[in-house]
């Protein structure tokens, strides 16, 4: 039985299952009242107070998706300002990157502003994006594409600044044109920078959708999991955090699969197969 | 019929009449460091050399001489700082459209398969994108690389990605070739095969190529001429050979040939005080 049940690349997925069970079960026996007795709180009933019950976040969750079914529009509006952000992030970041890249006085005279705006705490402006913008998506999609500017700007910076001589001037010698050196040389490079970072910037399209959504909206699963709060439902809190988890994770799994997609002329060690 | 002349020999050929295919005057290039002015570096002295239309020639130097930059400057990728390139009787201004370069290192493009890395310069140049398709499977298959079309630069071996770097580069017909040492990262066996198949594709087309090498074996074995460069810093060519012997050759098999010992041992002895000289430098500067 321990043979067939040991860990081994086989059977990862279902330790990987036995942890998050563990978890679970530890969550529940702890905050469940009655179950065992108290020994941090003065009576049962606050542990479940301050950390939720299992059986009732999920029970949330259930109606949220089964039963009353109002949480998809509260996802679909997150979702919307992910995407969004991350899009206009990434178009962004690319276009100033590689006209910095391939400037160099405008980088120069650009550099302190750059390295200002990038060191500067940025989700201190969600409240002036909300005054700005509204409360709708625009201002929850500008914070976000604040975040996501950065990371792609300097990754596609970089990019086009490590373009292999050598592949450039024979690019050049090929007889390419600027723009089609544009297009078919710098482009390439500093999207597989882009590539490199892109689950960082979904990630923080992501952070930036929720928190907006958290500081000020009417809509989003960051709003739900502010009106719980305010009512210290415990219990949506953590059904709201777990559903952004489980959406983080779907978001992450997709990009990966872009990007293994787009990014197939790259190598990857041990492509061998045991005959 | 052994011919060693200094630097003024190396006039004859553009003084022939019809125009040299690449001819460069008294190229001198010095570097200056960015960060101080005052820090130069003059990696070649009043070069002049010139190579005929058809004519395979070979310039053979200790390493660190500017071999690579003499041939950056006939690609016209490198001012140089005096001196004038000549293309078929042509100044020289930009890049050089009528030669084709083949690197030393990786130049294929990583994100581009064989086959459309071997159409790039068709399209750069605006042909239609099937006639460049075709031409492409064309060359693939005269390189032995038929089947091997869409595979990435990373899945090919190291053979096979310069195969794919020549077919790149003469699918453009160009009328010049420059090479710099481009089998000097191969192994010896995948070496020799890869300069017979030049020679062949030569020998077919008949253009006039510029190979550079720090290697004098390969030099003999596939070139009319041979240039000897001096130790840099400001090297000059200070020999010229003409190598006499039959083509068709096979490089390994010319090795062995009296003639080609001869030719080896005089050019040698030139040489040889150069790389001596070229590593004692280094040596003081190290």
């Amino acid at each position: 039985m321990w043979n067939f049940l040991k860990p081994a690349p086989r059977t990862l997925r279902l330790w990987q299952l036995m942890v998050l069970f563990a978890v679970f079960l530890f969550w529940y026996a702890m905050t469940k009242p009655g179950l065992i007795p108290p020994f941090m709180f003065e009576n049962d009933r606050q542990a479940a107070f301050f950390f939720g019950e299992p059986v009732s976040i999920f029970a949330r969750i259930w109606d949220w998706f089964v039963i009353d079914r109002d949480i998809y529009q509260h996802l679909w509006v997150t979702l919307l300002e992910t995407v969004l952000a991350f899009f206009f992030g990434t178009v962004g970041g690319l276009v100033i990157g590689m006209w910095l890249a391939l400037s160099p006085v405008a980088a120069a005279i650009f550099d302190p502003y750059i390295k200002a705006l990038n060191s500067m705490p940025r989700v201190i402006l969600a409240p002036i994006f909300a005054v700005w913008f509204g409360l709708g998506i625009a201002s929850k999609v500008a914070l976000g594409f604040t975040l996501v500017f950065f990371i792609v700007f300097f990754n596609v910076y970089q990019g086009v600044k490590e373009v292999s001589p050598t592949v450039l001037a024979s690019a050049r010698m090929l007889g390419a044109t600027q723009n089609q050196l544009l297009r078919h040389v710098y482009l390439p490079s500093a999207t597989s920078w882009v590539f490199s970072s892109l689950h960082t910037s979904v990630g923080l399209a992501f952070v930036g959708a929720v928190v907006g959504e958290y500081l000020g909206s009417s809509r989003g699963v960051g709003y739900l999991i502010l009106q719980a709060e305010g009512s210290f439902d415990i219990n949506t809190v953590m059904a709201g955090i777990l559903v952004l988890t489980a959406f983080a994770l779907v978001l992450d799994w997709a990009v990966g699969r872009v990007e293994k997609h787009l990014m197939k002329w790259q190598p990857r060690a041990g492509e061998t197969e045991k005959i | 019929m052994r011919e060693a002349r200094g630097v003024s020999g190396a006039n004859r050929s553009t003084g022939d009449g019809a125009a040299a295919a690449l001819a460069l005057d008294g190229v001198t290039c010095t570097f200056v460091s960015r960060d101080d002015r005052s820090q130069r570096y003059t990696a070649v002295r009043d070069v002049t050399l010139a190579t005929a239309p058809g004519e395979f020639l070979s310039v053979v130097g200790p390493t660190g001489c500017g071999k690579s930059t003499l041939l950056n400057v006939a690609a016209g990728l490198l001012e140089p700082s005096a001196g004038t390139v000549h293309v078929f009787g042509q100044p020289l201004t930009g890049i050089n459209t009528r030669a084709g370069y083949m690197f030393q290192t990786e130049a294929l493009m990583p994100w581009r398969t064989a086959r459309d890395n071997v159409m790039a310069g068709l399209e750069f140049r605006g042909a239609p994108k099937a006639e460049a398709g075709a031409r492409a499977d064309e060359w693939l298959k005269r390189v032995g690389l038929g089947g091997f079309g869409d595979r990435f630069p990373h899945q090919l071996s190291g053979g096979m990605r310069k195969r794919t770097s020549l077919a790149q580069t003469l699918v453009l017909d160009p009328d010049i070739i420059l090479m710099d040492e481009p089998f000097s990262a191969l192994d010896v066996q995948t070496r020799q095969l890869m300069e017979n198949e030049v020679l062949e594709l030569w020998a077919a087309k008949k253009k006039a190529v510029l190979f550079i090498t720090h290697d004098l074996d390969e030099a003999i074995a596939m070139s009319d001429r041979v240039v000897i460069l001096s130790a840099g810093p400001a090297a000059r060519p200070i020999g010229e050979f003409t190598i006499d012997l039959s083509r068709p050759r096979d490089v390994a098999e010319v090795r062995v040939t009296p003639r080609f010992i001869d030719l080896h041992k005089a050019i040698w002895d030139v040489l040889r005080a150069e790389v001596l000289k070229g590593y004692a430098q280094q040596k003081l500067a190290a």
